[in-house]
């Protein structure tokens, strides 16, 4: 059993043996391994060619890999926090989102690092960035939930021919660890932790833990489906959980105005209207900026007293 | 140069000259789709940097660089297509002017945000050398592209790598209607590279063989594992910022002054005077250029919009 953070450096570890392509880039990920650790002992392994220390520099950074990328090398770049990924917004989602629809080069590329909140890291180092790179073209988004999945997900994520954004939710990094297998697993399959009949919650990333627990509560009424990859969208599973149960609860950490949840609510309501026997229901974070303090923070999140309370009522509805 | 790349030098510069002329007319004719960006007076820095390149290197041309993608092997129905957004562009439609490119030119697509090329060409120069692969990545930037945070990232994140990477700064005063008082408290924007210990060059940015020669440094040092280098091509930009724009905070006297310095009429008087080429030499480069432009602006005019059908698709590679 490994944490998740070393599912993912061993993700990493595999794909710098395998393809001699693969280049790690961030702040402090050599000698000093990352902010996390997550890059530890790959600068020994690999050498500081392919282990690549930066200045502060989110939007060069990401430019550079672009035109790594375009020359053939896999470079990865870390985030030190994904919320510094807005200083490089423009390179990914402007640069290596549209490159190859509009002139047909593609960028083989992966931006990596810790998101999400509950370690109190107050407004700039919590965030949840999915929706800000969902609501534009060209970037695939993958938000693991176990060690197996970052493993698998991430080798699968540097052998891609597009940009990648993967996230790491920095909560789980060292609370939970599994076995992980030896393959890569391929993008846009969800998967289902738990069958229930009475309703699904749709999730993903630390909010599926959050979820499985508050499904105990209910005995086999909560089905839980992890999506895994929110681009590309494991839609098919979605549907087929939603036509089984007719209820569905879309449950996330981010920001709930114009989340995967409004997006999913969309699509259920458009696809799936004859099905539904109660109202499509979110549980998700307020519109408001993720506050400092334990107990602010606390109330900021959504977390599972909401989920059940959610649950329950819509079991009655 | 050679007498043959001085000849060719002259080939593009009047092949540059003439194809913005026969799209200023399609422009007037409104087959146009969009704005139209001039390189009026500035045609030697594209020219000369774009001759210095080795077949190897890769550039990413901007708006204003036109001569770059001709020296490249770009013909002038390219930007005629990619100019009138019809089916038979190099993006078939689905980008406008000069945004297109391809790698096995080495030629690489720019995007609008000004300053976004330089970390992209830093990382194919690193890229390349990372892989053993003797390259060099070329771009440009205006005097107002210099004040971006890409722009110095860039520069930085090249210097600390030591990337072979080769910037141009031309220096044509105006970004847009600001001039580079109002851009910048320094006159010289080599200054910006010293920040970065860049080694950086001020050129006569309407001299093509002052132009060739500085980039032809510039490759070098970059190749030789020096790391990055920097050109300020000091130039005039002669139009607006682009047809539509009368450009009438631009003092008079100013464009008076440096019309006299045309890089095309003084590179042919050079040629004729100095290097003791025929008038005829020069014509029959001028009659090339005349037939290709015709050739292409009619294969343009007469070329399809695309229909819908290749609106959608190829944004992942699956
Ligand atoms: C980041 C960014 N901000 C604003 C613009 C809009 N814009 C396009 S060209 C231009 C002026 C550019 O001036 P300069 O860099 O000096 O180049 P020149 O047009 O003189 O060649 C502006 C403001 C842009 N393309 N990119």
């Amino acid at each position: 059993m490994i944490t998740m953070l070393e599912a993912i450096r061993q993700a990493m570890r595999d794909e710098l043996a395998a393809d001699d392509k693969v280049v790690l880039i961030g702040q402090d990920i050599a000698e000093f391994g990352g902010a996390f650790k997550v890059t530890q002992g790959l600068v020994d392994e690999f050498g500081s060619e392919r282990v690549v220390d930066t200045p502060i520099s989110e939007s060069a950074m990401i430019g550079a890999a672009i035109g790594a990328a375009m020359v053939g090398l896999k470079p990865v770049v870390e985030m030190q926090f994904i919320d510094f990924l807005a200083c490089g917004y423009n390179q990914l989602v402007n640069f290596a989102g549209k490159m190859r629809y509009r002139w047909g080069q593609g960028a083989s590329l992966v931006v990596r690092g810790p998101c999400g909140a509950g370690v109190s890291g107050s407004a700039f180092h919590s965030q949840s960035p999915e929706s800000s790179y969902l609501c534009v073209p060209g970037i695939k988004v993958i938000y693991p939930s176990t060690a197996e999945d970052a493993y698998g997900l991430l080798r699968s994520a540097i052998q891609d021919p597009d940009p990648v954004l993967f996230l790491e939710h920095k909560f789980l990094y060292r609370r939970i660890k599994g076995e992980i297998g030896s393959k890569p697993i391929p993008l846009g399959q969800a998967a289902t932790r738990r069958r229930g009949h009475g309703l699904t919650v749709v999730t993903y990333g630390a909010a599926v833990h959050t979820a499985l627990e508050v499904a105990e509560q209910f005995g086999d009424q909560v089905e839980v489906l992890d999506l895994r990859c929110l681009l590309p969208l494991d839609e098919a599973a979605v549907f087929e959980s939603v036509r089984r149960t007719n209820k569905v609860v879309l449950y996330h950490e981010a920001q709930k105005t114009l989340g995967m949840g409004a997006e999913l609510s969309a699509r259920i309501s458009e696809s799936l209207f004859e099905y539904l026997d109660g109202p499509v229901t979110r549980v998700a974070a307020p519109d408001s900026p993720i506050p400092f303090s334990p107990n602010l923070e606390k109330a900021w999140l959504p977390g599972s007293e909401q989920l059940a309370q959610a649950c329950r009522q819509l079991l009655n509805y | 140069m050679t007498s043959e790349q001085k000849l060719q030098a002259y080939y593009f510069l009047k092949l540059n000259r003439a194809l913005e002329e026969r799209l200023l007319s399609f422009y007037k004719q409104n087959k146009v789709v969009g704005g139209l960006y001039r390189s009026l007076g500035q045609e030697a820095i594209s020219i000369g940097s774009a001759m210095a390149l080795q077949p190897q290197d890769w550039v990413a041309p901007l708006i204003r660089n036109v001569g770059a993608f001709l020296v490249r092997g770009y013909r002038p129905r390219d930007l005629f297509t990619q100019y009138m957004a019809k089916a038979t562009s190099p993006t078939c439609g689905r980008d406008c002017n000069t945004h297109f490119g391809d790698i096995q030119r080495g030629v690489v697509a720019p995007i609008s945000m000004l300053g976004a090329m330089i970390p992209v060409m830093v990382g194919v120069g690193w890229g390349s050398r990372m892989q053993g692969v003797d390259r060099v990545g070329l771009t440009y930037i205006g005097d107002g592209g210099t004040s971006t945070g890409d722009f110095h990232e860039g520069l930085n994140l090249a210097s600390v790598w030591k990337a072979p990477m080769v910037l141009i700064a031309e220096h044509n005063q105006f970004a847009y209607s600001t001039p580079t008082s109002k851009q910048m408290a320094i006159t010289d924007l080599v200054d910006r590279a010293k920040a970065y210990a860049i080694p950086a060059e001020i050129v006569d940015g309407n001299d093509v063989l002052a132009v060739f020669a500085a980039t032809g440094r510039a490759l070098e040092h970059a190749r030789s594992g020096q790391g990055p280098y920097f050109l300020e091509c000091k130039t005039m930009r002669m139009r607006g910022h682009a047809e539509h724009d009368d450009a009438r905070y631009v003092p008079a006297e100013l464009l008076e002054q440096w019309r006299g310095k045309d890089p095309i009429e003084r590179f042919t008087r050079q040629l004729l005077d100095e290097f003791g080429f025929a008038p005829e030499q020069l014509s029959e480069q001028d009659e090339r250029v005349k037939v290709l432009i015709e050739e292409d602006a009619e294969f343009a005019d007469n070329s399809p919009y695309p229909d819908g059908s290749g609106a959608l698709g190829g944004v992942f590679a699956s």
